[in-house]
């Protein structure tokens, strides 16, 4: 019989793979934001798992669920900053995806 | 020194401080904001130097904010390590500070600018997310502190809006959120198999298993990314050259090291005995790779702010060879010491050397209004000074005596030719070679004898910011004993005994 715990880690882990997937392979902004939004469930699940098995009969160990908490928040305004600078791309270039890699010798532009 | 002074919440102020100055910072509005800042920095030293008395007296310095002890409170503690490298960043931030009044300092006649607002108080957050990272003993903490860092450091790359610094300004964030969130992944794994986050304790509990090695690679490779090793640099060059000069001198010289220096603490002091020596084999061929590859692509750079970012993509490769050279083996070995001083000197002399190339940058953007390498002749007539302090600086990138970037490279050579691994020797000096060669390639039109069109003319103290930077980059290399010494206190035994 797999634990709660065991379930949250296992989401955690998806969550974890579908956000990296997207980071790498979606070229629009947005997505790339979501994506890693997916990874920072991911991981505060992860925490979830960690804090629920830690705990006694009293309920879960409430140190993980303080650092899930701080994550939320910096993921938050990184978010927050984030999707400004992407609305800021659009609104100076019309583009919505980066710019390919700068060539290696990059000439005079 | 009276012990009252010796005893001061040094530590405390550091992280405090700067934070303090930049709340402050904000509703003081864009004509007084620099006044604050420039007042604050010059705090920096004095309080870095009161903790290095601290630390030289009473021996490591540990700190549990607010009376809670670990693992329930905050811990920040200070070692020579973590010393050496807040005096690095106080003098580097100062520094740039007096630099930066040149673009960031309100204008008599002209109003309020949103960038000469703005400037000052991410500065001032850099510096104290900087100060927290060198001081925090709690790798949660250490999380926290990477990501105000980044916070501060992603809006200074875009602060004057050009299309192309937001780019590489989003870049950035996105191949820095990917890292702190592997990074904390890996805390959490931590966590959930030894039950605390602080440096200290988990050292004592650390037991190899399946989830401390997925802990350690993963909060590796996201620390990797942010420190822009190779193949994660892509991010770097862009960044560091759309900058504003005096960003991309806070940004080369001391946010790079920042993630560098938690990976110092993760593998030299919490998990010495799991670094195999597969693993540090792979940082060291991806420093060599860094070194070569940034070096190459420095040679071809047709902007000196782009020539000077690669070149800091390459001596970050440095860094990185101290890992197969502090471990490995069994036994205590005597070289590794040397290997990881020397890791940590090439850290501090890149970063004063660095800072004072893209202060040059700065002053070059500001006489000719562009950086391209080949329209720079007759600037040595114009700004012979800060040629001069560029020049100096190009001395400790390659590596050549007096200077820090010498000494770092000696001890890093003398590892690796007393460990029997002759084949790091052979990238250090490549690079060496290779640093020679763009610094040169940068120098040679600037001393050139053409007409140059009209440089707006710079006066000499501004000038002098990056030559005492880089005077001070060769001073280490004439006075190395310092922070030789100064770096012995509270290192730790894998540093002294080498990993494994």
């Amino acid at each position: 019989m797999t634990s709660a715990a065991t379930l949250y880690g296992l989401a955690g882990a998806a969550l974890v793979g579908i956000g990296l997937y997207g980071l790498a392979v979606q070229a629009h902004v947005l997505r790339k934001i979501l994506a890693f939004n997916l990874i920072g469930s991911g991981v505060f699940l992860v925490f979830g798992a960690v804090a629920g098995r830690g705990g006694g009969a009293g309920g879960g160990d409430p140190v993980p669920q303080a650092m899930v908490i701080t994550g939320i928040v910096v993921a938050l305004s990184a978010t927050a900053l984030a999707v400004a600078l992407a609305l800021r791309l659009f609104r100076e270039t019309g583009r919505v995806t980066l710019p390919p890699d700068p060539p290696a010798g990059a000439r005079d532009g | 020194m009276a012990d009252g002074l010796a005893d001061g919440p040094w530590a405390e102020l550091l992280v405090a401080l700067p934070l303090a100055g930049m709340l402050l910072a904000l509703p003081l509005g864009g004509r007084q904001a620099h006044r604050l800042a420039l007042l604050v920095l010059a705090a920096g030293p004095v309080l870095a130097l009161l903790l290095a008395a601290q630390l030289w007296q009473g021996g490591v310095v540990g700190v549990a904010l607010g009376g809670f002890a670990a693992p329930l409170g905050i811990a920040l503690r200070a070692d020579g390590l973590s010393v050496l490298m807040l005096l690095t960043t106080a003098v580097v931030l100062c520094a740039t500070g007096l630099a930066a009044r040149a673009g960031f300092a309100p204008r008599p006649g002209q109003g309020e600018t949103r960038a000469g607002l703005l400037f000052w108080p991410l500065l001032l957050a850099l510096w104290g997310a900087l100060n927290a990272v060198f001081l925090g003993n709690d790798l949660f903490n250490l999380y926290v502190a990477l990501e105000l860092l980044t916070l501060a450091a992603v809006p200074l790359v875009c602060i004057e809006g050009k299309p192309e610094a937001v780019a590489a300004a989003l870049r950035y964030l996105l191949f820095a959120l990917l890292g702190s969130v592997l990074y904390l992944l890996g805390a959490a794994l931590l966590y959930g198999a030894h039950g605390t986050l602080d440096i200290t304790l988990l050292a004592a509990r650390l037991q190899p298993g399946p989830a401390t090695w997925m802990a350690g690679a993963l909060m590796t490779a996201g620390l990797l990314a942010k420190t822009a090793l190779y193949p994660l640099h892509l991010w770097l060059p862009p960044a560091h050259a759309a900058a504003p000069a005096a960003a991309s001198a806070v940004l080369s010289a001391l946010v790079v090291k920042a993630s560098f220096f938690i990976l110092l603490r993760l593998w030299f002091d919490v998990m010495p005995a799991l670094a195999g020596l597969g693993g540090a084999t792979l940082l060291g061929g991806l420093g060599t790779a860094a070194i070569l590859a940034g070096s190459l692509l420095a040679l071809r750079q047709e902007r000196l702010k782009l020539a000077i970012a690669y070149s800091t993509m390459a001596q970050l490769g440095y860094l990185f060879l101290m890992f197969p050279l502090a471990g490995g083996g069994t036994e205590a070995q005597p070289w590794s010491a040397g290997a990881w001083t020397g890791g940590v000197l090439h850290a501090v002399s890149h970063a004063l050397a660095k800072a004072a190339m893209f202060l040059v940058a700065g002053l070059v953007l500001q006489a000719a209004g562009h950086d391209r390498i080949r329209a720079l002749q007759g600037l040595g007539r114009a700004m012979p000074v800060a040629v001069f302090a560029f020049g100096l600086a190009g001395l400790s990138l390659m590596g050549l005596p007096p200077s820090g970037g010498f000494v770092a490279k000696w001890l890093l050579l003398t590892a690796a030719l007393a460990s029997g691994q002759w084949w790091w020797a052979v990238p250090m000096l490549a690079g060496g070679l290779l640093a020679a060669g763009y610094v040169f390639r940068l120098l040679n039109p600037a001393l050139s004898a053409g007409e140059g069109q009209g440089w707006r003319p710079v006066r000499r103290r501004w000038q002098a910011i990056p030559l005492a930077l880089a005077l001070l980059s060769v001073a280490l290399g004439l006075a190395p004993l310092l922070p030789y010494l100064l770096l012995g206190l509270g290192r730790s035994p894998a540093a002294e005994e080498g990993l494994g």
